[in-house]
């Protein structure tokens, strides 16, 4: 069995959100990158159960510059064997997305990971577009992912609740909390990573759909009214009258 | 070139979602001159779909095949793909909720349709066709231009109020090709939680920390959640710990809820945790630390024990309903 699973650099959750060049670019200044969290402890580790469990060779890719290398070898330590990364540096979705599938196409997986969606651009949308492009079924926003033989039982948020539903593999996997435990990698792992293949592959030609013109920082809060602990009957008044929430 | 939008139902009604994402639909159909279709796939009763009407929809291709009334996403692809080309649409709305954000990537890579997902304004049309999204886990907005010919907008649920009008569309039946072989992904079943409010859909949230000392506790919470009409959630560690089910931790990791009005309950603030919950219109925070840092993104605050307030909140919540 042959499991893809693609991983994506974003700043650490806790990061100062700044742009510069005129609010057209994040700023990297004193900001420490990760592995998307969802790619991380959802995707890859399940990845690296089901090897365990029932053997597998797991795959990463990237797309990304050079600078995404710390990212990729980090997830190598926790137990990928075989990293990609293309060398390319996009935000459009479809643009990556058309990467991966290349990739996938070429190398025919059983399993494509993908996390739920990137903490920085939030498109949720690049296991979609790699399903439809490579051709195969596409499960989302999965939070259990059981395999017996070629078939797959998952189980995904839907409103209001969750579905159960089975795939036979090939198939594309969007990842979600519950689908394994976050695991932190070992000095061992970490060693092995150094001598892991780590192969950097040329972009396909493929269009971009989107493009970000400029960001924007929320506007400041207003600041909090503190109501006296004695008094909560002022609070209900407060949302009745003043925020008209309730 | 008319605007499409997928108006998905579940269990023969609606989603409050996918009327959101009618009333943007039609709202950018005027502004582009065109009229908006809405397409809704599975049995759903005429007065469902007189719904569609009232919030700007002209036209509805309702496919009354029962083998879609829970269909998965790609054979939805599929057929949204077909009534794209029927009707020569230029734009597909969707919301982006869960079926959303299962389909709208598809349908984008299908129709080479660029996609901006959980949109929280109109199209900007002045130079190019802009439209703003949260990033950064709505600590910041882009602003993303969709280059391509055709194009697709999730819309975030909750961040446009419903305003019903008094219009009618006009009910087409619609055919759509689907063999049986679409059908990949099999639904063997689905559970929804009955009798409470579905926490990304809910317009009041009543949330608890670690500050609520242990699930024992919880009726408390429960209680100012069923006096508000709210949705219950909790912070990342209550649900790692067992207090709570998973389906309720709000934050980076967990759900993103966006309701009129948020009230948390022993919880510090963390910014992971902020980052689920800071597209609420109101915050509340009762934590008993006047240093907690989400008194700083809060709207009001109290300072105190929850143990004490909570209850009495309730309280003064139901004496102010009784009236
Ligand atoms: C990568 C990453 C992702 C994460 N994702 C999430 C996420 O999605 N969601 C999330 O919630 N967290 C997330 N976290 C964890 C986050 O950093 C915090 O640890 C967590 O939110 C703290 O939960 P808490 O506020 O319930 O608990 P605590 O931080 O322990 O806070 C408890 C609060 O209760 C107050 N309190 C105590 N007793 C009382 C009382 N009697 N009355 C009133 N107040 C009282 C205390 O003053 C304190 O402020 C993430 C962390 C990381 C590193
Ligand atoms: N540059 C990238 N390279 C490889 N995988 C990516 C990249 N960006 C996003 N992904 C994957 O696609 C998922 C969804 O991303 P997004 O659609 O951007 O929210 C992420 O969780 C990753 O698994």
């Amino acid at each position: 069995m042959k499991i893809l699973v693609c991983i994506s650099k974003t700043p650490d959750t806790t990061a100062k959100i700044a742009f510069t060049d005129n609010n057209t670019k994040f700023s990297e200044a004193g900001v420490q990158f990760i592995i998307n969290p969802y790619d991380e402890w959802y995707a890859l580790v399940r990845a690296l159960e089901l090897k365990e469990t029932q053997g597998a060779t797991v795959h990463l890719i990237t797309v990304g510059g050079a600078d995404t290398e710390p990212v990729i070898r980090k997830a190598l330590a926790l137990g990928g064997d075989e990293a990609f990364r293309v060398n390319a540096d996009s935000a459009d979705s479809f643009y990556i997305a058309s990467q991966i599938a290349a990739h996938a196409k070429q190398e025919g997986y059983d399993i494509i990971f993908t996390g739920k969606e990137t903490i920085d651009y939030n498109g949720s949308g690049i296991g979609g577009m790699v399903a439809e492009l490579t051709g195969l079924p596409y499960v989302s926003i999965a939070s259990k992912f059981d395999l017996s033989g070629q078939t797959a039982t998952l189980r995904r948020e839907i409103e209001g609740g969750e579905e159960v539903c089975e795939v036979s593999l090939p198939v594309v996997v969007s990842c979600q909390k519950g689908m394994a435990e976050a695991r932190i990698p070992n000095m061992r792992g970490i060693m092995a990573a150094r001598t892991k293949p780590l192969k950097v592959i040329e972009p396909v030609a493929a269009e971009s759909l989107t493009a970000i013109v400029s960001f924007e920082l929320p506007p400041a809060k207003a600041g909090v009214k503190m109501i006296p602990a004695d008094n909560v009957e002022e609070l209900v008044k407060l949302l009745h009258e003043e925020a008209k929430v309730i | 070139m008319s605007v499409i939008i997928f108006a998905d139902q579940f269990e023969g009604k609606i989603k409050k979602s996918a009327l959101e994402a009618v009333q943007y639909g039609a709202k950018v159909a005027q502004q582009t001159g065109t009229a908006a279709t809405a397409v809704v796939l599975g049995e759903v009763a005429a007065e469902e779909l007189a719904l569609l009407g009232q919030y700007g929809a002209a036209k509805v291709l309702h496919a009354a095949d029962a083998r879609l009334n829970e269909p998965e996403a790609g054979v939805v692809t599929k057929v949204l793909a077909e009534a794209v080309a029927k009707e020569n649409a230029g734009i597909v709305v969707f919301s982006h909720n869960f079926s959303g954000r299962a389909i709208a990537p598809q349908l984008s890579a299908r129709l080479k349709a660029g996609l901006v997902a959980g949109a929280i304004s109109l199209p900007d049309t002045a130079s190019g066709f802009v439209v703003k999204k949260n990033v950064f886990s709505g600590k910041a907005f882009a602003n993303v231009n969709i280059t391509s010919e055709k194009k697709i907008i999730s819309v975030l649920p909750n961040t446009f109020s419903l305003e019903a009008g008094s219009g009618t569309a006009a009910v087409e039946a619609f055919s759509p090709a689907v063999n049986d072989a679409d059908f990949r992904v099999k639904v063997v079943k689905s559970e929804t939680v009955s009798g409470e409010v579905p926490l990304t859909e809910a317009e009041i949230v009543v949330s608890g920390g670690r500050g609520l000392k242990g699930p024992e506790n919880w009726g408390m919470v429960e209680d100012l959640a069923h006096a508000l009409g709210a949705a219950t959630a909790c912070s990342r560690p209550v649900a790692d710990s067992g207090w709570r089910p998973h389906h309720e931790h709000v934050g980076q990791t967990g759900f993103t809820v966006r309701p009129n009005l948020y009230v948390a309950i022993g919880i510090s603030g963390a910014i992971q945790h902020l980052a689920g919950v800071n597209g609420s219109k109101v915050i509340v925070v009762i934590n008993k630390d006047p240093e907690a840092p989400f008194f700083k993104a809060a709207d009001y605050g109290i300072v105190g024990d929850a143990f004490e307030i909570v209850p009495k909140l309730t309280e003064a919540v139901k004496k102010y309903k009784g009236n």
